[in-house]
């Protein structure tokens, strides 16, 4: 009784988190005439056409190809630089180490519009304004802290008799790192690079900034949708269904460790 | 684990103190700097201490901004909180429907956040959306663009469908984590669905629900670009918040200085609230009685 | 307190088991008395903690019923049978205070307030509680909260059994021993039926009356720590109870008797009917290091052997010797001298069994 109360009620919870997102769907599956014309559940004559339009537009796809690109770039600044200090956090105890880590931390609580003009300048002074790497660096700013403290959590669970086996074993800390320890916490590694991916990709206050045309993030090519004659609600609807694909994507392939990233408590 | 002494640990951090010193320190100390000067343009800077302090917490604007951000912090809190608790309750243990329960849940979390301003644009407006155009046909008079009220509910609606399932998967991990023992120990103790969620499930979910409580403190006072996107902090001033009114300050009025003293106090003040807010409740679950 | 037995029980974990090794316990019968002290030795896996979810009603048995008392409990919940259980790793409630978590399952079962108080004091006394009984007992050590789980098996003086599944696992040795005792002492005084899980044979043959030996899924021998001693019903008793386990000679049948494999030794007797009666199946010759004889001289009744070695062990020695392609342990008291070249083997007869298919024949 208990338990079928609970499955409804989780099923009709589901039902209403995907609502907006299946109205987001119909939305982009119907021309603006039929938007604004009549009111469908269901798309009554569906049609590719938004989605065409984007695909096919020069500006509207390379948004795309620069989201993609400094998240990636974020994503592979963030892991190599948080492995070996997860690594030293995990491992070792130094001078300062404690303050260290909370130190990192305090960034995660800092807002991004606090950092908005200063990184301007900075950026723009070291000339970097308008370009992917700005966007990765800035974002580091909240991921490298995440995923120092993800991948330590992670690494905290392998054995310290690992390592000191291996270095009696003649390793070197480069090669060890790489050949012995990176592979034990890979699912450790792949809920990070997750997280990374998924703070970077939807940030926009600081992607927005940072860019003005060489780098600028699909979403905010979104905005673009708002001409003269009122908002191109389909183009709209189907830019935002193609922003969620992505992030779907990632979901799909890191679906068995999302649990087990968030066991750690550690977002 | 035992950690060994070794202050050579520190080559290791430092590509990490680098990075975060370049994008964290060198801006943050630019906005100290600018918080202390009043800017006219390259060359023309003059030192006025604490005035922009003084004038800013003064602002009556941000006191009303800041009065907001509190009771739209504690709602979404209030909300999130005890139905993220709920859902995970509900969620399956094992079988097909974990996977697919966790992808449903994350989805609304990799959006880009004016995404998914859009989408409550498109949802909650009565014309195209469904929402509005249910209310509408409840005959609510609903106008999120007009109302404050109105407004007000929809940003709190769209930030509990963001967010609540972040609360929701940090608790099905907390749950997770907790022995079949405890369970089986409780069932022959004869304690009842109740007792079993007052004194296994919920004492075991302090932790996580203290990292919950932290990260959707911290967002929502930085909350910016949903309420953005979907009505621009308005009508009139109704919701805007923190961010908000500091990214007008600063890139929309350009007044550079009371926006820079405005960042650091805004900072200060989360941190500190994060802190008193942690010590608390780790006194509270290590404490005795 | 009462008496629990089993009928035609059996459990798979699979939903259509088809064959015997889909089952988690294979089909048993066995009536355990009252007031007795139990303990299911085995190894990892071989199915006692699913026999004791099955006593307890954690886990409803596939096939067959359990019975307490004549009465059949098989469908009720673990609530319902009264019975107590204790974990592997301590289970408190942490927000609880030391008393508040003994007083639980009394506080769920409506039991008055006074008789509450009176029944949790007086495990507070007996487990040795009593200064920490206002503390949390989230900050207490692994030994202290293991003695809070079994107080609250302990507390309600009515329950039909009380089940350990193998509650020192996370104990420290000398604390282990402690814990064993107060349990001893709690039995006496209380005279509950214990069904104690373990691995360890010290632990289950020190603490129970009578021992049950499990093996995949079976119930292989149930016994007094001495009958499993001088006559193991199964092979995997003789090896698993005694140190160094029990010696095994595989066998085969003879004309007159039964040859000892890659040897001229045959033995008839009893031996060799009870063999005729199992003509197919596979046949060894069992015979604990303890009841091996070794001679330095030849004679009637002694095999010769090539020596191995010797160990010296303080207050015993382990011979080893070799008889054809067996080697064969035996343990000899300090005093008795030791053969330096050739050992002459005596097999004693009364204690010399033979097993057909690793079960006990004769």
């Amino acid at each position: 009784m208990r338990y079928a109360f609970g499955k409804i009620a989780l099923v009709f919870y589901l039902l209403l988190l995907m609502l907006p997102i299946y109205w987001l769907i119909v939305t982009s599956l119907q021309t603006n005439a039929q938007i604004l014309g009549s009111f469908d559940l269901f798309p009554p004559d569906p049609t590719l056409a938004n989605f065409t339009r984007i695909l096919t537009d020069r500006t509207w796809y390379e948004g795309y190809i620069n989201s993609l690109t400094y998240v990636g770039l974020n994503v592979v600044i963030s892991l190599s630089v948080a492995l070996p200090a997860a690594y030293a956090f995990s491992r070792y105890k130094f001078i300062g180490d404690k303050h260290m880590f909370f130190w990192l931390l305090s960034n995660r609580m800092a807002p991004a519009a606090v950092f908005l003009l200063p990184f301007f300048n900075l950026y723009s002074t070291v000339g970097l304004f308008d370009t992917h790497i700005a966007v990765a660096l800035a974002h580091c700013l909240f991921t490298v802290p995440l995923a120092v403290w993800i991948l330590e959590g992670f690494m905290s669970g392998v054995p310290k008799e690992i390592d000191e086996t291996a270095y009696i074993d003649g390793y070197s800390f480069p090669r060890f790192f790489v050949f012995i320890f990176m592979p034990l916490i890979k699912a450790g590694i792949g809920v990070t690079a997750f997280f990374c991916f998924m703070f970077s990709w939807v940030e926009l206050l600081l992607a927005r900034t940072l860019t003005s045309v060489n780098a600028k993030p699909i979403a905010v090519t979104m905005t673009r949708t708002v001409g003269a004659a009122g908002i191109d609600w389909g183009t709209l609807a189907a830019a935002g269904v193609l922003t969620i694909v992505p992030g779907a994507i990632v979901i799909w392939f890191v679906r068995n460790y999302i649990a087990k990233g968030f066991a750690l408590g550690r977002v | 684990m035992n950690k060994t002494e070794n202050n050579k640990a520190w080559f290791l951090v430092l590509p990490v103190v680098i990075l975060v010193a370049f994008s964290a320190v060198i801006p943050l100390m630019t906005v100290v700097n600018y918080s202390v000067q009043d800017i006219f343009g390259p060359g023309q800077r003059f030192f006025v201490g604490d005035e922009w302090f003084r004038e800013t917490l003064r602002d009556p604007r941000l006191h009303e901004a800041f009065l907001r951000q509190l009771l739209f912090t504690g709602t979404i809190l209030a909300i999130q909180i005890p139905l993220g608790i709920a859902i995970a309750l509900t969620l399956p243990t094992k079988g097909w429907g974990v996977s697919a329960c966790l992808v449903l849940l994350a989805l609304p979390l990799l959006m880009p956040w004016n995404v998914v301003g859009t989408i409550w644009l498109i949802f909650a407006r009565t014309d195209i959306g469904l929402a509005g155009w249910s209310l509408a046909q409840l005959g609510i008079d609903f106008n999120f663009t007009g109302d404050p009220l109105h407004a007000w509910i929809t940003v709190v609606v769209m930030d509990v469908w963001h967010w609540t399932p972040l609360v929701v998967l940090l608790c099905y991990s907390g749950l997770r984590a907790i022995p079949d023992a405890f369970y089986q120990a409780a069932q022959v103790d004869g304690a009842g669905a109740w007792a079993v969620f007052r004194y296994i499930q919920l004492p075991k979910l302090t932790g996580v629900l203290t990292i919950a409580v932290l990260l959707r403190f911290m967002d929502s006072f930085m909350i910016y670009t949903e309420p953005f996107v979907l009505t621009g902090g308005g009508p009139g001033n109704s919701t805007t918040f923190l961010s908000q009114f500091l990214a007008t300050a600063a890139v929309g009025r350009f007044d550079i200085g009371p926006a820079a003293a405005f960042s650091i106090i805004y900072f200060l003040f989360i941190l500190l609230f994060s802190w008193l807010f942690y010590t608390a409740i780790t006194r509270i679950s290590t404490g005795t009685r | 307190m009462a008496e629990i037995e089993f009928r035609k029980l059996a459990h798979s974990y699979a939903e259509r088991p088809l064959s015997p090794v889909d089952y988690a316990l294979k089909e048993m019968d066995f009536a355990w008395q009252d007031g007795g002290a139990y303990a299911l030795l085995g190894p990892s896996g071989c199915g006692k903690t699913t026999l004791l979810n099955i006593i307890s009603g954690l886990l409803r048995p596939s096939q067959g019923r359990v019975l307490y008392d004549g009465r059949d409990i098989t469908a009720l919940s673990p609530a319902k049978r009264n019975i107590a259980q204790v974990f592997q790793f301590p289970v408190i409630y942490d927000t609880m205070t030391v008393a508040q978590n003994l007083a639980f399952p009394l506080r769920n079962r409506r039991v008055p307030r006074a008789e509450t108080q009176r029944r949790v004091g007086e495990l507070l006394d007996m487990l040795e509680l009593q200064p920490v009984a206002d503390r949390r007992a989230a900050g207490l050590t692994a030994d202290q909260k293991q003695k809070i789980s079994m107080g609250r098996g302990l507390v309600r003086d009515d329950v039909a059994a009380i089940l350990f599944d193998e509650p020192l696992t996370v104990i420290d040795p000398h604390l282990k021993w402690q814990l064993r005792r107060k349990l001893k002492e709690v039995h006496e005084r209380f005279g509950h039926t214990l069904v104690y899980v373990t691995h360890d044979q010290n632990e289950a043959l020190t603490f129970a009356d009578k021992v049950v030996v499990m093996f995949d899924g079976e119930v292989v021998q149930l016994g007094t720590p001495q009958e499993l001693f001088e006559a193991p019903a199964h092979r995997y008793v003789g090896y698993f109870i005694g140190s160094p386990g029990m010696n095994f000679l595989g066998a085969h049948l003879v004309s007159d008797g039964i040859g000892i494999d890659g040897t001229e030794i045959v033995l008839g007797g009893h031996w060799a009917a009870a063999a005729r009666q199992h003509a197919r199946s596979r046949l060894a010759i069992g015979i604990r290091p303890e009841f091996m004889g070794v001679s330095a001289t030849p004679r009637d009744d002694a095999v010769p052997a090539k020596l191995v070695s010797v160990q010296d062990l303080g207050n015993f020695k382990l011979v080893r010797a070799r008889l054809g392609p067996h080697e064969v342990t035996a343990k000899l008291p300090e005093d008795q001298p030791v053969p330096t070249d050739g050992a002459h083997l005596v097999f004693q007869p009364e204690w010399t069994k033979l097993y057909a298919d690793d079960r006990l024949v004769a």
